[in-house]
């Protein structure tokens, strides 16, 4: 049981570790601030050009979000990070995670969105165009308001699992929280900034994953 | 005599030999296949576990007593705050040291069906819930037991709510097994990766999207077809 503790709970080396993940946080931080808003916005963008009556717009943007949902966010990475040297195009850590992360969440959001305005009926559009809106108009203030509020469960669920998401920037050698974490394991040979590391991921997180909860409970009374 | 001077390569020859050289793709065709099918065994027993046990606990749930009640609640929150890849390091790095030694596709199986069964449960357990008590009242009414109004008339309802999200949220999972490629599992990326440094080209990674897609993508296009049957028919 001691060695359990001593490998897992050592509070001594958690409280030497601290400084490191606090840093490595801050940098997970700055990670979810770029991504969050780029895969919202893109996703957005990308669900209307899904939802385009013009199929040269529409079957396009379809297949990208397909393909972009069957690859793991990591090959992506990789891909980006490692690959596109070999053409001339070199990135930082920073830059590849973020572009990774813009294809993987744009296409995931893009789906949330699509949901949500496709639970709007026609007769919401054709309301709003007789009393004189534009299409574009019609859009922004009639449909996506309401499509918003009926997938807001889902879009909290997705950016979670964004936030989580961040940590394989890790394997590019990006500062953040688990890499942080993961370097003070290797000077230590101890587990236990890695337990920590997942302390401050779930003390952050679980109250976002109660909150989606009641929501859909919410919406679906 | 000048002697023939190979022509320049044109910027979409340059592209096609750095990402799909013939060479490069024949000489690691058979690692990345093994690579597939490592992904394709790993992700399978995932699913498989993953969801028998968050239907397990859901089952349980129903039940409504109440240390069962937290510790499932409990299992299901942390298994969705967690990332599964700071698991999988606490479970690989720290286990041997306290004598459990776990090989990476075992460590790679559990974290990822253990993080499954977590969102698995949630989605049963709002099936569940949907249903309208007046069914398990009536089941029971007629005379059926408990595990029979469970099994026989709950279930199949709140299995046909719960399986296009459920088809989703087990695709994302599995998609993850590229993770282990951290934890020296020898599943896709991690064959590519390999071929990659072994090659000094950008072709294995390539390889890789495309082994990822050819498995992946039938599963995503499923999702789509069962999301849009059972699609939640709104005036």
């Amino acid at each position: 049981m001691q060695t359990v503790l001593d490998q897992f709970l050592n509070f001594e080396i958690m409280a030497k570790a601290l400084p490191l993940l606090m840093a490595g946080l801050l940098v997970s931080a700055e990670l979810c601030a770029a991504v969050i808003p780029l895969g919202l916005v893109g996703g957005l963008l990308l669900a209307l050009a899904t939802l385009s009556k013009r199929r040269a717009i529409a079957w396009p943007s379809l297949v990208f979000v397909e393909i972009f949902r069957a690859l793991p966010p990591l090959v992506l990475l990789i891909f980006v990070y490692s690959g596109l040297p070999f053409a001339g195009v070199r990135l930082t850590p920073f830059a590849a995670v973020v572009i990774a992360f813009m294809l993987n969440n744009s296409a995931y959001f893009a789906e949330v969105y699509r949901a949500g305005i496709q639970s709007i009926g026609r007769g919401q559009w054709e309301a709003a165009r007789s009393t004189g809106l534009s299409q574009v108009q019609t859009l922004a203030w009639v449909v996506l308001p309401q499509a918003v509020r009926n997938v807001l469960p889902d879009l909290l669920s997705n950016t979670i699992e964004v936030v989580k998401l961040t940590s394989i920037a890790s394997v590019v050698s990006l500062g953040e929280l688990l890499y942080a974490a993961g370097m003070a394991r290797s000077l230590t040979y101890n587990a236990s900034p890695l337990v920590l590391a997942a302390t401050i991921y779930l003390v952050l997180l679980w109250p976002l994953v109660r909150l989606v909860g009641r929501f859909q409970r919410r919406l679906a009374a | 005599m000048a002697t023939p001077v190979a022509a320049p390569l044109s910027g979409l020859d340059r592209f096609l030999d750095t990402f799909f050289n013939p060479t490069v793709i024949v000489r690691y065709l058979p690692d990345l296949a093994s690579g597939t099918l490592v992904t394709i065994g790993i992700g399978a027993a995932t699913i498989v576990a993953g969801i028998a046990l968050g239907l397990f606990l859901a089952c349980l749930r129903v039940r409504r007593i109440r240390l069962f009640d937290l510790l499932i609640v409990a299992w299901a929150d942390v298994g969705r705050a967690l990332p599964p890849l700071v698991v999988i390091l606490i479970f690989y790095f720290g286990l041997p040291s306290v004598g459990i030694r776990l090989s990476g596709p075992m460590v790679l199986f559990l974290v990822l069906s253990g993080t499954l069964s977590a969102f698995a449960e949630e989605i049963f357990w709002a099936g569940f819930t949907a249903i309208d008590k007046g069914q398990w009242e009536a089941g029971r009414a007629t005379g059926l037991g408990f595990t029979t109004t469970l099994l026989h008339i709950a279930l199949p309802q709140a299995v046909r709510l719960a399986l296009p999200p459920l088809v989703n949220r087990a695709l994302a999972i599995t998609k993850m097994t590229a993770l282990g490629s951290v934890i020296g599992v020898s599943e896709i990326l991690s064959a590519a990766t390999t071929a990659q440094s072994f090659s000094a080209s950008a072709t294995p990674l390539t390889m890789a999207a495309i082994a990822y897609l050819i498995v992946f993508l039938p599963f995503v296009v499923l999702a789509r077809l069962l999301e849009r049957r059972f699609a939640w028919k709104k005036a």
